[in-house]
């Protein structure tokens, strides 16, 4: 009995030595940037307590870039990609699933060979087709690339998957009624399959919201820039640490708090999508 | 079949033609934006990498010769070791460090939840933004690290990002940090799914903690292993953000990886054409990669068998 509880303090010591890995970096982040530039540079790194307490350094970053803009381009990106893509991937995941046509299946199978093609094979001719269309700098830019990337094939893969499983009862009743496909989709398998909607929603929703290369590439106005890009700019041009903390912490917390809300549906999408997942 | 069933021929003819025309229909935006997007891009990147071409003037054909530069580029090799220096470590650590998160945190215990939270974090976090954290912790005067490695008594601690020797040991750190929590979810899941018979029967054996990881735990988790173990594959061929916010590539050319040359080349030098054809032959490199995964694989399966 003595052991099982001397093993439980070192199995809760060990736990908390991680976490406290896992989270200091996050709770410096933020605590820095309210820190004077004196205490920040000649300060003991361990205090991470504010002395005193400063709002400068977002003033700082807030007015150097326009931060309120790269967050609302971020929020609104991050809204309307995952919406496009749960409604594409819904639509043609019904269709793979439940709908006869000749040529389907095949269809299928070419459409899961774009999996294995990493994005950065796609990234220059995208590019160039964007510098073709005029799309440089425009938030069209931003907002079609990105839904049909690898990730919207697996997102009609796992539609069609979470689809098969619900009962073609459900359908049928309607279509005796005279409801036509469309109205099924949108008053039967819509609302039936909220679940794989969610993890397709939370996925879409994180990976726009930290959404890199693409952004960087082709987005050059800073008016137009997501939260990412924006910040990779205040690298450069951020003279002091407070500064880039402000910055930082401003680019992760909506994600964080987001996250905290919703981690039940994050968890267990990370769970049921795997691959898809990143 | 004309005059078979029930329904007026004529009737279930039009019934499936409008059933055919729907499924076109509803797949019809995927399939047309893929085709542009990720179909086209793929010819379009082939004939692109068979072109000198700097974006701004029309391209020049000239065959292999890329794929040939390519060969002979001392850049690219160092690249290319620099990327498999970072797979060689990523994988095999990042392995073992998610499954021992994942076994230290499958037990009953009470604030499980909190540590699952605390664990998960880094891994939905934006690359970019922790990674400025990440540059002040690997600060050598001021940074936190180095201030407690001073503090247990090491005088001369690593320069870490600033120095050709521990740079990529530091971001494989940063980057382990950021991805174990999502892949100790997977082994998390797997755990949970392992009969507790075995343990039982194990207990009455008297096997000690060691001997039921050892025979029970990893043998029982080895397909959620294998599937961890390709995705740590791709994620650290394809290592970028974290080159660029914290390194561009330095010091000393030690920190450039396959996906950031490509971007330079591309992005900053104007050579699509040249960075198209290292596109395609990090592509053949990952593709061998997982093939060889997968045949392992498969030949221990059947020796286990």
């Amino acid at each position: 009995m003595k052991k099982i509880k001397i093993g439980n303090v070192m199995l809760n010591i060990i736990l908390i030595l991680i976490s406290l890995i896992m989270i200091y970096p996050f709770i410096w982040a933020v605590t820095a940037s309210f820190k004077t530039n004196t205490q920040l540079y000649s300060g003991n790194p361990l205090d991470l307590m504010p002395r005193p307490f400063t709002f400068q350094n977002y003033i700082c970053a807030w007015t150097t870039l326009p931060f309120y803009r790269f967050l609302l381009n971020s929020a609104g990106l991050s809204i309307i990609v995952p919406l496009a893509s749960v409604l594409i991937s819904s639509l043609a995941g019904y269709s793979f699933a439940r709908l006869r046509f000749k040529g389907r299946d095949a269809i299928f199978v070419i459409l899961l060979g774009v999996m294995m093609i990493p994005g950065h094979i796609t990234l220059i001719p995208n590019y160039s087709l964007m510098v073709k269309l005029g799309w440089i700098d425009k938030y069209i830019a931003l907002i079609v690339p990105p839904i049909f990337q690898g990730s919207l094939v697996f997102n009609i893969f796992f539609m069609r998957q979470y689809l098969l499983g619900i009962p073609k009862e459900l359908e049928e009743a309607a279509i005796i009624d005279g409801c036509t496909r469309f109205g099924i989709w949108w008053r039967i398998i819509m609302p039936n399959s909220k679940p794989a909607i969610a993890t397709i929603a939370i996925i879409s929703f994180k990976n726009q919201w930290n959404a890199f290369l693409w952004p960087n590439v082709v987005i050059n106005d800073y008016l137009k820039m997501p939260i990412q890009v924006g910040l990779s700019y205040l690298k450069v041009s951020a003279s002091n640490w407070g500064m880039l903390m402000a910055g930082t912490t401003t680019a992760i917390i909506p994600l964080i708090v987001i996250f905290l809300i919703f981690q039940r549906y994050f968890i267990s999408s990370a769970l049921t999508s795997g691959l898809g997942g990143k | 079949m004309l005059f078979s069933k029930g329904l007026h021929p004529t009737h279930k003819n039009s019934l499936a033609v409008n059933e055919a025309v729907t499924g076109w229909m509803f797949i019809l935006p995927a399939v047309i934006g893929l085709s542009i997007f990720i179909y086209g891009a793929i010819i379009y990147s082939i004939g692109i990498s068979l072109t000198d071409w700097d974006l701004f003037t029309p391209g020049k054909w000239v065959g292999l010769s890329n794929f040939k530069t390519v060969f002979r580029d001392s850049q690219f090799y160092q690249c290319l070791y620099n990327t498999l220096y970072f797979v060689v470590l990523m994988v095999p650590f990042g392995i073992m460090i998610s499954m021992g998160m994942a076994i230290t945190l499958n037990h009953q215990m009470r604030g499980i939840s909190f540590f699952r939270t605390a664990f998960y974090m880094p891994s939905i976090t934006s690359t970019i933004a922790i990674g400025m954290v990440w540059l002040w912790i690997f600060n050598p005067n001021l940074g936190i690290l180095n201030s407690v490695l001073r503090g247990i008594g090491i005088s001369n601690p690593p320069y870490w990002l600033e120095s050709t020797m521990w740079a990529k040991p530091a971001l494989i750190i940063m980057r382990l940090w950021q991805l174990c929590g999502y892949y100790m979810i997977m082994f998390l899941s797997g755990l949970q799914s392992i009969p507790v018979e075995l343990y039982e029967s194990a207990d009455i054996d008297g096997a000690s903690f060691w001997q039921k990881t050892r025979y029970i735990t990893i043998p029982m988790l080895s397909n959620i292993t294998f599937f961890v173990a390709i995705m740590l594959v791709i994620d650290s061929f394809s290592i970028f953000d974290a080159i660029y916010i914290m390194t561009a590539g330095s010091p000393g050319g030690s920190t450039n990886t396959m996906l950031y040359y490509i971007y330079t080349e591309a992005f900053k030098s104007y050579r699509m054409g040249y960075a198209s054809s290292l596109a395609w032959v990090l592509f053949v490199i990952i593709f061998v990669f997982t093939v060889v995964q997968f045949a392992v694989r498969r030949k221990t399966e059947q020796t286990n068998a």
